[in-house]
């Protein structure tokens, strides 16, 4: 008897949430660019309120953090905020035809470190015995090679035996950590600081040190794009990522795909780690890239694996990024307050995810229909 | 020497056994919470806040602070401080079917952000001259010891000399493998990992066992901050003196085979590798930096060794990492 009027009064849901068909890209990408306006509007509140700077004084501090002097013509500042971004989208490239294969690479951090320290042994130990040009190859070839290795050596134990990789990758990033560790605790003779190794840098273009590095990853962003989209190895990544059954069934050797694409996205990572040293820093340490393998991560996502967008998102990610710190920087703050922010936009944009591939249908409109 | 080595094996050990624990219950629900790191990170400045609150509150007589405030309001702090990461988590990745992987990493960031943002703001009120805060006070209660541990020598040492914390690290550790593997909740929680859509059919809440196993999880991991601030760092919160820590708690889900209990030692364990370049005579600085990776090797070789023999009980939860939608069976 009580059993039956428990059912009896078992209330309907108020809503209930159904999966959208697709939606037109212009409803979806609304939705975004909504979010996105919505998120910088809450970082300007957030920061007025711990700052109390007016609202208009905020982001005109976020733009002066980023752009400088711009319009009085100084254009130092634009460089440096491209070069960020460079090297934030650079990994997030390095990251996507893994991710579209569905294999977690947050290897990112470890992978550009080993490519890095290639280059700085490189420089280090070559720098006077081979002439520039020769130099240079040798450096962009052992990078690569050392970032594909740190990429290989977890892709191959998916393939052999399904182990995880996303904690394989992870782990692997302390390691080369360490290696780094100990690696600048012996050339910096025990001061944790290896001094800027002057051979083997990039030239400068027209004065400007980081112009290669903005043009090599230009590049690879086109070479990207049309790798995933229009070539066979692309097709066969997307496949993998979609369903390895299917990819079995018409016949692509999935362990196969899975190590190549391991290749080039470690060989990517690799390729960063120079762009770091060789092109930026000149010299390297356990932090040089800062946790921008995990943020790389976020981008290759947020960019819905399309490389013209993900140039979008990580204009705007180290926009606030720089521009955050600038402004927690004026209120004599600690800087991480962009990190805090950054994560607050991002959590913001995979939320929004949401609306765009279901709908909430509310009680009361299916009543009115009935 | 050797009993002194093991109290700071065990010492090192306890976070990552708080933040592996409450990782391993939120894993069973089905959901791989790369956020951990920053819910530590979280869990300890709220503690930290909390007790700064309370030692400034109590003015000069701080002599006479209460020891079971000081005790609880860190306590409570941390724990809201972490659930409330949790329920960020869940609330993403349960009710909006965010990716995992994504919402726990873009958690990780903002957690650590809040702990050193916090963390600065803290330093910059006492206008300290080092780039710390220190909490002795509220981590004298925190690291009481037993009366009688002193009395018994090695067996005092090892067996009694520890926090509090420690104790309840171990006494949450048998509890959630005791909830897991021999209780209804523990076997829905479980099924829920598994097989949503089966457990679904059972009658089974999915979505609670998912929020609450994400909460309770957070819950336990923030502890793990808040006794690394207290007990290990004498209530010294320095920025990103926590380290790596919370990724080693996530290798350590993995070390243990998804087992609380197996953890304990895995915990143990891991905090001696952390520490053996320490009391390895001999050693360079450069060897040392070697050292270090240990741990982290361990756990590779453990992840493969795991993959290779695919014992059924020894893999991760079977969804783990997949959202789960009702209408999509």
């Amino acid at each position: 008897m009580a059993k039956k009027e428990a059912v009896k009064t078992v209330r309907e849901p108020l809503f209930h949430v159904v999966k959208r068909d697709d939606l037109p890209w212009w409803k979806a990408w609304l939705i975004r660019v909504a979010t996105i306006v919505i998120a910088i509007f809450l970082v300007g509140i957030l920061s007025v309120v711990v700052t109390g700077q007016s609202f208009g004084g905020t982001y005109q501090i976020m733009f002066s953090g980023v752009f400088g002097r711009l319009f009085e013509g100084h254009t130092t500042m634009l460089w440096k905020y491209l070069q960020e971004i460079v090297i934030l989208l650079s990994l997030a490239l390095a990251l996507t035809p893994a991710f579209k294969m569905k294999f977690w690479n947050c290897g990112a951090e470890g992978q550009a470190l080993m490519g890095g320290l290639a280059s700085i042994i490189c420089m280090i130990e070559l720098g006077d015995k081979l002439s520039y040009p020769v130099l240079l190859a040798v450096i962009t070839i052992t990078s690569i090679f050392a970032g594909a290795l740190w990429g290989v050596i977890p892709a191959i134990f998916k393939a052999a035996f399904n182990t995880n990789e996303t904690l394989f990758t992870l782990m692997m990033n302390y390691i080369a950590t360490q290696i780094i560790a100990y690696y600048v605790y012996i050339k910096g003779g025990g001061s944790n600081v290896i001094n800027p190794v002057s051979a083997g840098n990039f030239p400068s273009v027209g004065g400007n040190d980081y112009f290669v590095n903005i043009m090599i990853v230009s590049v690879i962003t086109v070479v990207m794009y049309i790798y995933l989209k229009y070539s066979k190895q692309g097709y066969e990544i997307s496949v993998v990522g979609e369903s390895q059954n299917t990819a079995r069934y018409i016949g692509i050797n999935v362990k196969k795909v899975i190590i190549r694409t391991m290749i080039i996205s470690g060989a990517l990572c690799g390729i960063t780690g120079m762009l770091l040293v060789a092109g930026k820093d000149h010299s390297i340490n356990i932090n040089s890239v800062g946790g921008q393998g995990f943020t790389a991560i976020l981008m290759s996502w947020l960019g819905q694996f399309n490389p013209f967008i993900m140039v979008v998102m990580t204009a705007i990610v180290v926009f606030l990024r720089l521009g955050v710190a600038k402004v927690a920087d004026t209120a004599l703050l600690n800087s991480s307050f962009s990190e805090i922010m950054v994560g607050i936009v991002i959590l913001m944009l995979v939320g929004c995810e949401f609306f765009i591939h279901y709908s909430i249908k509310f009680k009361h409109k299916k009543e009115a229909a009935a | 020497m050797i009993i002194q080595f093991i109290c700071r094996a065990i010492l090192l050990g306890v976070p990552l056994l708080y933040g592996s624990t409450g990782e391993i219950v939120t894993e069973k629900s089905g959901h791989l919470n790369l956020g951990i790191p920053g819910i530590m990170y979280v869990g300890a400045i709220s503690g930290v806040v909390g007790s700064f609150l309370y030692e400034n509150s109590c003015g000069n007589d701080i002599a006479n602070m209460s020891p079971l405030l000081a005790v609880l309001i860190p306590l409570l702090c941390a724990i809201v401080g972490a659930t409330l990461m949790g329920l960020i988590y869940s609330f993403l990745t349960v009710t909006l079917h965010a990716n995992q992987n994504v919402t726990g990493l873009a958690l990780t960031t903002l957690g650590i952000g809040l702990g050193n943002f916090l963390g600065a703001s803290l330093i910059n009120i006492t206008k300290s001259e080092l780039p710390s805060i220190a909490l002795t006070k509220t981590s004298s209660f925190f690291a009481a010891k037993l009366p009688f541990a002193d009395k018994l020598g090695w067996f005092g040492d090892l067996f009694l000399s520890h926090d509090f914390l420690t104790y309840f690290a171990i006494i949450i550790a048998i509890v959630v493998s005791f909830v897991l593997n021999r209780t209804r909740v523990g076997l829905n929680l479980r099924s829920v990992g598994e097989n949503p859509a089966t457990a679904d059919a059972a009658g089974i809440n999915v979505t609670k066992y998912k929020y609450v196993a994400t909460c309770i999880g957070s819950a336990i991991a923030g502890l793990g901050g808040l006794q690394y601030v207290m007990a290990y760092a004498n209530g010294v919160w320095s920025n990103n003196a926590f380290g790596d820590r919370g990724w080693m708690a996530i290798a350590l889900v993995i070390f243990a085979l998804w087992k609380p209990s197996v953890a304990i030692l895995g915990s143990f364990l891991f905090g001696a590798l952390c520490n053996a370049n320490n009391y390895i005579q001999g050693l360079g600085t450069e060897t040392q930096e070697l050292f270090k990776m240990l741990p982290y090797v361990v756990t590779i070789v453990v992840l493969i060794i795991t993959s290779m023999r695919k014992k059924r009980e020894h893999q991760p939860p079977q969804s783990l990492g997949l959202a789960y939608f009702r209408e999509e069976r």
